[in-house]
């Protein structure tokens, strides 16, 4: 086999990839650039990627100081972990029953479990606004956690990866005296951490990023998760001052930049095992 | 230690009977073996008794004690599965130490960090550990103790399931093919090992296998099982030479039984292709049975004189013995197998010989595979004369 027409293969591959990558990039890194620069030089004629005079310490103290940034850090924490905490509480023993015991009708829960999961958050968001203005947890955290508790994907990720688990590990820990919730958390929850990992990263992103819901349910102030933060902050910086808006942009979203890169590789082999996305 | 009583056992998936009546008492102490083909149901039997699995009917008492209402943690059995089945997160000592963690230590104490804090519980720990450590050095995995199974042979993953089987002492042991995951070579030497560890720990063993030669060599009493039933159960002497049904005789034994149609005649002997065997068979004339007769009964001899005549078709020299492979007749039957000490003789294929059964009685089998009893002529003519 000769080696040109791969090689020239492998570079058309790679320029194709690259040109990709830095279209998807360029948002972020207009965002970086413009979180270094002094309000003068965010509006020129022509493209400039790193300012002639650094405004860093300016924007980001600015991001810092103007709103309450770190608390709506800490809103976004609180949030994202209890959704995703109260999701693993569901998610498990559900995936368990639906992969490993024998009771009439499971197939027929499966398949609502599937259709379930053909139903968009955003067509259900009105009658869960009603149910919880009804019940009067509207503005709290409740309203922001509460909906996201019963992960229907959770459930298909885990029940798939439960249905890899051999049958006799299980009886044999039957054998051993475990209760069957104890076979849940001692038994499952221990060989399932890829598939969890990954199912955990999934719902960390979708709810440290969301905006939709939270703007619905949240009024106070001290309720804002980072989105709907960032946002504010325009608002009240009279929509001009980009320098700092981008800066604590760029904070909100570094969290998430860094677990990736940390769980990088539990991340790539979670979804690979999984088969999905 | 505890006899197991199996009474009546049947358990149906759906519409398909998978045990019908199935009726097993198994002595306290006893190494009993169930063997069969594959699919007859024996893992579903075991099961059964682990209460792993619901009977459709029927009941199993263990020490004289009905356990059909018991969870599996209350029989006090324990298993050992095909696929060793250990715990992959925990290492060896840990997995070990489970059934007893989860007996004796009570649900706060076994939090992970904060359960070695409370009350007593070091104390129990310590007990535990000590006894996971007797365990590993009787099954000589104590310097395995640390590792995680993924990072164990299959002999020594082997090694820790007996060892968490061992470690609390249960009325019995149960066993699914725990040995058809290993090389040829570590069976058989494993075999003996759990031969002399139910020697040595006098406790009741249930053992499951299709291998026919483990159940031969290891157990104190056979249970053969085919299409869901109970067939024969017996000590292995019984069942190899003294089967009660023709599925039994042809599933024990290595290599397999011969086996070849016969008439009943007039005065009892047998016909045969086309030669007549001299014994007396307890059958009506003219009805067919199945002559049967195991490769060391036979003897080669000179074809003139002996039953039956036939060319050599094969020849299996395995050192000790040689087995010849005879086809006898032009019928599209497998060829005869006699079992001959080497004795200088070279076997030529295609060489006519005779087989001779006159050194010990054939076994006769009815139309429904039973056993039909059969004498010798020589005895009848004593009687008669
Ligand atoms: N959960 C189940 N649902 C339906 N049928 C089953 C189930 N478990 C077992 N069977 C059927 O019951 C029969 C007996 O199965 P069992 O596992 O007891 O066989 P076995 O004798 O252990 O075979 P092997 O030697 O292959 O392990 C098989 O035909 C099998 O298909
Ligand atoms: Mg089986």
């Amino acid at each position: 086999m000769s080696a040109r027409p791969t090689l020239g293969f492998a570079i058309l591959r790679h320029v194709l990839l690259l040109a990709g990558a830095a279209f998807m990039l360029a948002p972020f890194v207009w965002m970086l650039s413009t979180s270094l620069k002094p309000s003068t030089e965010i509006f020129l004629d022509h493209i400039r990627l790193w300012p002639d005079q650094l405004a860093v310490v300016e924007n980001y103290t600015a991001a810092f100081t103007k709103a309450p940034l770190l608390w709506f850090l800490l809103n976004g924490v609180i949030v994202t972990i209890s959704i995703f905490a109260l999701q693993v509480l569901v998610a498990l023993p559900c995936a368990y029953a639906l992969s490993k015991l024998r009771f009439k009708g499971k197939q027929a829960l499966f398949a609502v479990v599937l259709l379930c999961l053909l139903i968009p958050p955003h067509a259900i968001s009105v009658p869960l606004f009603l149910l919880f203005h009804q019940i009067g947890i509207l503005d709290s955290y409740a309203a922001l956690v509460v909906p996201f508790t019963i992960s229907v994907f959770g459930i298909f990720l885990m029940r798939q990866f439960f249905m890899t688990v051999p049958d006799d590990l299980i009886d044999a820990a039957r054998m051993d005296g475990i209760s069957e919730f104890g076979i849940v958390w001692r038994v499952m929850l221990p060989t399932a951490v890829p598939a969890l990992t990954a199912f955990g990263i999934f719902s960390v992103v979708a709810h440290w990023n969301d905006y939709f819901w939270p703007l619905i349910v949240i009024n106070s102030e001290h309720l804002l998760t980072p989105p709907l933060g960032v946002a504010a902050f325009r608002n009240q910086e009279a929509g001009t001052d980009f320098g700092p808006l981008m800066a604590a942009a760029t904070i909100v979203i570094a969290p998430l930049v860094i677990a990736f890169l940390m769980a990088q590789r539990r991340f790539i082999e979670g979804i690979a095992l999984t088969g999905m996305k | 230690m505890a006899g197991i009583d199996i009474d009546g056992i049947t358990k149906n998936f759906g519409r398909t009977e998978v045990l019908r009546r199935v009726d097993l008492d198994i002595r306290a102490g006893e190494f009993m073996t169930l063997v069969g083909p594959s699919g007859c149901g024996k893992s579903t039997l075991l099961r059964i008794v682990a209460g792993l699995e619901l009977q459709s009917s029927g009941s199993v008492r263990i020490a004289d004690t009905p356990v059909d209402s018991l969870r599996p943690r209350d029989r006090d059995l324990a298993m050992v599965f095909q696929s060793y089945a250990l715990y992959p997160h925990l290492t060896v000592g840990e997995n070990i130490a489970v059934p007893l963690r989860m007996r004796q230590l009570k649900g706060h104490q076994r939090w992970p960090y904060l359960g070695a804090l409370m009350p007593g519980a070091r104390d129990i720990e310590r007990a535990i550990a000590a006894e996971v450590g007797s365990v590993a050095d009787m099954l000589d995995i104590g310097h395995l103790l640390a590792r995680k199974p993924g990072q164990l042979s299959g002999g020594q993953r082997q090694r820790v399931a007996l060892g968490r089987a061992m470690v609390r002492h249960p009325k019995a042991f149960l066993m699914d093919e725990p040995l058809s995951n290993l090389d040829a070579k570590l069976r058989v030497h494993m075999r003996a090992e759990i031969a002399q560890l139910h020697r040595r720990l006098g406790t009741t063993f249930i053992y499951v296998t299709h291998d026919q030669s483990e159940a031969m060599t290891m157990s104190d009493r056979i249970a053969v099982m085919m299409d869901g039933a109970i067939l024969q159960v017996a000590a292995p002497d019984t069942v190899y030479n003294d089967p009660t049904d023709i599925r039994v005789a042809e599933f024990i034994g290595s290599p397999k039984i011969n086996v070849l149609p016969a008439m009943v005649r007039a005065d009892g002997s047998l016909a045969v292709e086309d030669s007549i065997i001299a014994v007396e068979a307890g059958a009506a004339p003219g009805e067919p049975v199945t002559l049967a007769f195991r490769p060391e009964h036979a003897l080669l001899a000179d074809p003139e004189q002996a039953a039956l005549r036939g060319r050599i078709a094969h020849v299996e020299n395995l050192g000790s013995d040689i087995l010849v492979h005879v086809r006898v007749g032009e019928s599209g039957q497998p060829p005869l197998v006699v079992r001959t000490a080497p004795n200088g003789h070279r076997h030529e294929i295609g060489e006519k010989t005779g087989i001779d059964l006159s050194s010990r009685l054939p076994l006769l089998f009815g139309r429904d595979g039973k056993r039909i009893g059969v004498a010798s002529a020589r005895q009848r003519e004593a009687a008669h004369g």
